[in-house]
């Protein structure tokens, strides 16, 4: 039916969106990382998972449990070596936010540098669960269905997690008061290091699974990068639970805006209704009071 | 201190800013088209990133907008550039970016921190889709030729001139009272509010101002490239490029991003001559460095170098300065 | 190398004069030819200008060097040497980089960057300086107009209305083989998509054909499942996109997992890529797409042996080829004429070259008779249309249904 392939597509869409956002939500939102690398660690995920399928017949779910560690190993050296300085320097969030803006910026351009002279700019793709999957009575690839899934699963997972775990609520009380949060016994800068490492894990995890799909390029990281910042500001900072209902409603309102309004103007009809949200809701769907 | 007549000591900048400008005005007449291309370069950005700093300054407010007002100026050279006779094209720019920002201004008026910086970035994107789709669907191509006979040195030229001006208006703003305002909102906006600042005007003002140089930058620019297309006028590059540039010189003084600008443009354009295979990464270590060790900008570098000097000297540095 | 960039005096008091004069790249050794270009390796359009473009740089200023070097009249040879830039993907970096080029290198002969809106950028450079100006990523409708203007450029792709007509032609003899009448459009929302669809339009209505459906999506989308999904529902006769690589491959997913089996599946940039095979493989078999070569033709078998073995891996049938045959006339004319800009100019416009792609002339600096349909065909992608050109083959027709996974 016309309707569900619709909903369908766009809540499928919405997931990978909200996929390749959860990762920079915990590197924002709790470690106050602005990080303009991350589609960086997107397209490495997806150049691991390639290779991986290449090379070794690797399955990319089965990459996952090598490139997710990986990144998050990756992405705790980068913290403590990098961003624990800027930290520390720092007088106010917003000179964090600038420090941190610029020093990532410089990342950026390290990391897309090295897989350029890894990989070459060239466009890469391969097939992996590119078969129809049936959901009443509307087809969809599984590969992507499995992105979106796995989308949700996360999102559900950690929020249970950061509400229902000593370390989740730990990590909660970093992100809500970094100043606080020693004065409780916290040691922030371990707990952020966390954080960071653990959007490391999940941007890497997006890259793997989005390159079941998506053709992607060296050159492609900053693509993610802009997506994801939209989707994690109109959840609100901080907010997993956040970011996937705003990936679903950018997905949904992309499929709608394509079969009822204009297929060209889907991007557009994207980001109108982020500035709207932010116009009526100036702290995002979930965020808290600015601060 | 606000109302206080000028003295000699304030006419010193904008001498200073005109003195300049007249000194390197016959520039074109010894340069080669090389050195020409590279001092377009470096007054394209140093107009875009003076006139960023002219709002985010003060306020804080850091705005990734940049890209959505330039390319609003090349795309208004492109539809206009051959209707009408082409010194009206500028002002016809200027007017039609500051229309946007005063629209854009007004709204963005509760959103602060993170939420209006990406907000900003967000506008520039969702201008390139509408102009992207408009075009489509009513121009039937997407890309404009733009055939206009404005050379390298007649760029330069524009260029400098805007530079002047958006100095001495930033000079002026500085010294006004709406200077003030906007330091107090960026010192606190709340307590600014309290103490009678209308900030909703001083914000939307100089976001106005700011704006309307970028428009101008852009219609300035646009001849140069032959054809433009969305992906092109609307490049978000252009607005990292510019934040990055004049955070690195110092946002805090009106000369600051000038001192950010010059210092990259010529790095950028040493790494990319010498370079081109490993430019990326070379780029990316270099900001690193920066980051890690000028931590304060360029113009903080100098201000350390000035406190030395100063305590060498055996003086304190006057307050004021 | 990096001693050179520590800030000596010298630079700092002569400002950035001396350090880019300092550059390190390799000097030419007495009596090489310097050729500059400046070209997308990073930014968006690195995935365009690194599949088609750069590789047949390196390979022919391989060849060239291997075989001596560069052959002058009187059969002199002289080493080629490249001095290259990055133009990230920017025009304001492109129009600098030549400037650099011209008057900083003083290179004896520029090759183009790649893609229509970087070569317009740097064209009035190149006319400045008299440099001939080889276009081959360069697609738009008004090139007699530009030719006209710039009178040093030659374009080795035709207008897209002409691309257009060797594909509504093609399809108009399928009507008789039992091919409907009803299509479905889809187009990337930019220059190069909206200049094949305008075109496409009218000579779908020359060709009795009718529109059910007519799509665009903006640059950059990441889920086309949407316009796969209404073309199922249409069940179109033949379904026709004018796309970009990832759109291309992401299209072609689709209507293989949505099961859209048109008579005629036609998708745009990308579907020559060897990237495109690999990716489907035998899922490839009847999808037609922009360009083509004549695959009985030793000469370009042999191309795409030597670009497999020295650039590493297949050149796509379209731009890289095309590219290519740039070179090749590049060099002919050199051969003859020696490396006066203005005598190669002449030459080029004048005289017509045995290429990879057959023989290449020009009328009024654009190139006549090319492939603009191919067709993967048992593994080669093989030129379709039109036919008048020679080479063709017949088309697969109907289009096999996509076999499963």
């Amino acid at each position: 039916m016309f309707l569900v392939d619709v909903i369908l597509s766009g809540l499928i869409l919405g997931g990978i969106y909200a996929l390749v956002a959860m990762g920079l939500s915990l590197q924002y939102g709790v470690a106050r990382i602005m990080n303009l690398a991350y589609g960086e660690f997107t397209i490495a995920g997806s150049f691991a998972a390639y290779l991986l399928f290449s090379a070794s017949g690797l399955s990319p779910i089965l990459a996952l449990a090598v490139a997710m560690p990986l990144s998050f190993a990756l992405n705790w050296f980068i913290y403590r070596l990098l961003m624990t300085p800027l930290v520390r320097r720092a007088k106010s969030p917003g000179a964090l936010e600038v420090d941190s803006i610029l020093a990532t910026f410089g990342l950026l351009f390290v990391v897309q540098g090295i897989m350029l002279v890894v990989f070459g700019g060239s466009y890469v793709s391969y097939s992996y669960l590119a078969v129809p999957v049936d959901i009443i009575g509307s087809t969809v690839a599984l590969n992507r269905l499995l992105a979106a899934g796995i989308a949700v699963a996360i999102a559900l997972g950690l929020t249970l997690f950061l509400m229902r775990t000593r370390i989740g609520t730990a990590v909660r009380a970093v992100s809500v008061n970094p100043a606080a949060a020693p004065l409780v016994g916290i040691d922030t800068t371990t707990y952020a290091a966390f954080a960071f490492a653990l959007g490391g894990a999940l941007v890497a995890g997006s890259g793997v699974l989005v390159s079941m799909f998506l053709t992607f390029n060296a050159a492609m990281g900053v693509v993610f990068t802009m997506k994801a910042l939209i989707v994690v500001i109109m959840g609100g900072v901080g907010n997993i639970f956040g970011a996937l209902v705003a990936g679903l409603i950018l997905g949904l309102a992309e499929a709608l805006t394509a079969a009822f309004l204009d297929s060209g103007l889907t991007l557009a009809v994207n980001f109108a209704l982020f500035l709207g949200i932010l116009l009526v809701k100036p702290t995002g769907l979930f965020g808290k009071a600015a601060r | 201190m606000i109302a206080r007549n000028w003295t000699l000591k304030d006419w010193a900048f904008p001498l200073v800013v005109l003195g300049g400008a007249a000194l390197l005005a016959p520039l074109p007449a010894v340069a080669g088209s090389y050195w020409m291309a590279l001092l377009v370069n470096i007054l394209m950005y140093s107009v875009l990133a003076t006139a960023w700093a002219l709002f985010s300054g003060p306020t804080h407010y850091v705005s990734l907008a940049t890209a959505a007002f330039f390319g609003l100026g090349a795309y208004t050279m492109a539809f206009l550039g051959e209707k009408l006779p082409l010194p009206l094209v500028y002002p016809a720019a200027a007017l039609i970016g500051a229309v946007v920002a005063t629209v854009v201004g007004l709204s963005t008026l509760r959103l602060s921190g993170v939420y209006f910086v990406i907000f900003t970035f967000g506008l520039a994107e969702l201008v390139r889709q509408l102009v992207t789709w408009g075009e489509a669907k009513f121009g039937g191509t997407v890309g404009r030729f733009v055939f206009i006979d404005v050379n390298q040195q007649g760029i330069f030229w524009m260029l400098l001139g805007l530079l002047a001006l958006v100095l001495l208006v930033g000079y002026a703003i500085q010294r006004s009272r709406l200077g003030w305002a906007l330091r107090a909102i960026g010192e606190d906006e709340t307590v600014a509010r309290h103490s009678g600042i209308d900030t909703t005007v001083s914000k939307v003002a100089v976001f106005v101002v700011s704006a309307t140089f970028m428009t101008v930058v852009g219609a300035v620019m646009a001849p140069r490239w032959t054809y433009i297309d969305p992906s092109i006028a609307f490049n978000p590059i252009i607005s990292f490029q510019v934040l990055i540039m004049a955070l690195l010189g110092g946002a805090a003084r009106l000369y600051g991003p000038i001192l950010g600008v010059v210092p990259l443009a010529i790095l950028f354009e040493i790494l990319q001559a010498n370079f081109p295979n490993s430019f990326s990464i070379l780029l990316g270590l270099t900001f690193l460095v920066i980051v890690y060790f000028v931590p304060n900008g360029v113009v903080g570098l100098i201000d350390q170098g000035r406190d030395k000097i100063a305590r060498a000297v055996g003086r304190r540095p006057h307050p004021a300065e | 190398m990096t001693t050179r960039l520590t800030p000596s005096r010298r630079a700092v008091v002569g400002g950035i004069a001396a350090t880019t004069l300092a550059a390190p790249y390799v000097r030419a050794q007495a009596g090489a030819v310097k050729i500059g270009f400046s070209i997308s390796k990073t930014g968006p359009n690195a995935g365009g200008a690194n599949v088609t473009t750069l590789p047949n740089y390196q390979l022919w200023l391989k060849e060239t060097n291997d075989a001596g070097g560069l052959k002058l009249p009187g059969g002199q040879r002289r080493m080629v040497e490249f001095v290259e830039y990055d133009d990230r993907s920017q025009s304001e970096e492109a129009v600098r980089n030549i400037e650099r080029l011209v008057n900083q290198d003083k290179v004896d002969l520029l090759f183009p960057p790649w893609g229509t809106a970087m070569n317009l950028a740097v064209a009035p450079s190149f006319n400045r300086g008299g440099f001939p100006h080889l276009a081959s990523t360069f697609f738009v409708e008004r090139q007699p107009e530009l030719v006209q203007r710039w009178n040093n450029m030659f374009l080795f792709l035709d207008r897209p209305s002409t691309a257009i007509t060797a594909l509504t032609d093609l399809l108009a003899t399928l009507k008789d083989k039992g091919l409907g009448n009803t299509v479905a459009l889809a187009s990337v929302q930019d220059q190069f998509g909206l200049e094949l669809v305008s075109a496409a339009r009218a000579g779908i209505a020359k060709a009795g054909f009718q529109v059910v459906m007519d799509r665009q999506y903006p640059p950059g989308t990441q889920d086309l499942a949407p316009i796969i999904s209404e073309a199922v529902r249409l069940k179109p006769d033949m379904f026709l996109a004018f796309s970009y690589p990832p759109d291309t491959l992401a299209l072609t997913e689709q209507a293989r997992i949505g099961g859209l089996n048109p008579k005629v599946f036609y998708t745009a940039v990308g579907t020559a890529f060897p990237l495109y095979k690999q990716r489907f493989g035998a899922n490839a078999e009847g999808v037609m797409g922009i360009g083509g070569v004549d695959v009985t033709n030793p000469k370009i078998r042999d191309y795409i042996a030597r670009h497999n073995r020295i650039v590493g891996r297949e050149p796509d049938r379209w731009a890289s080829t095309t590219t290519y045959s740039t070179l090749e006339v590049l060099s002919q004319a050199i051969e003859r004429v020696g490396l006066d800009k203005a005598a190669i100019i002449k030459d080029i416009g004048a005289n017509s070259f045995e290429t990879i792609l057959g023989t290449i002339k020009f009328d009024k600096n654009q190139r006549v008779d090319q492939w603009w349909v191919g067709q993967w065909q048992q593994g080669e992608f093989v030129a379709l249309a039109p036919t008048k050109v020679g080479g063709t083959k017949a088309p697969v027709f109907p289009k096999p249904a996509w076999p499963t996974a």
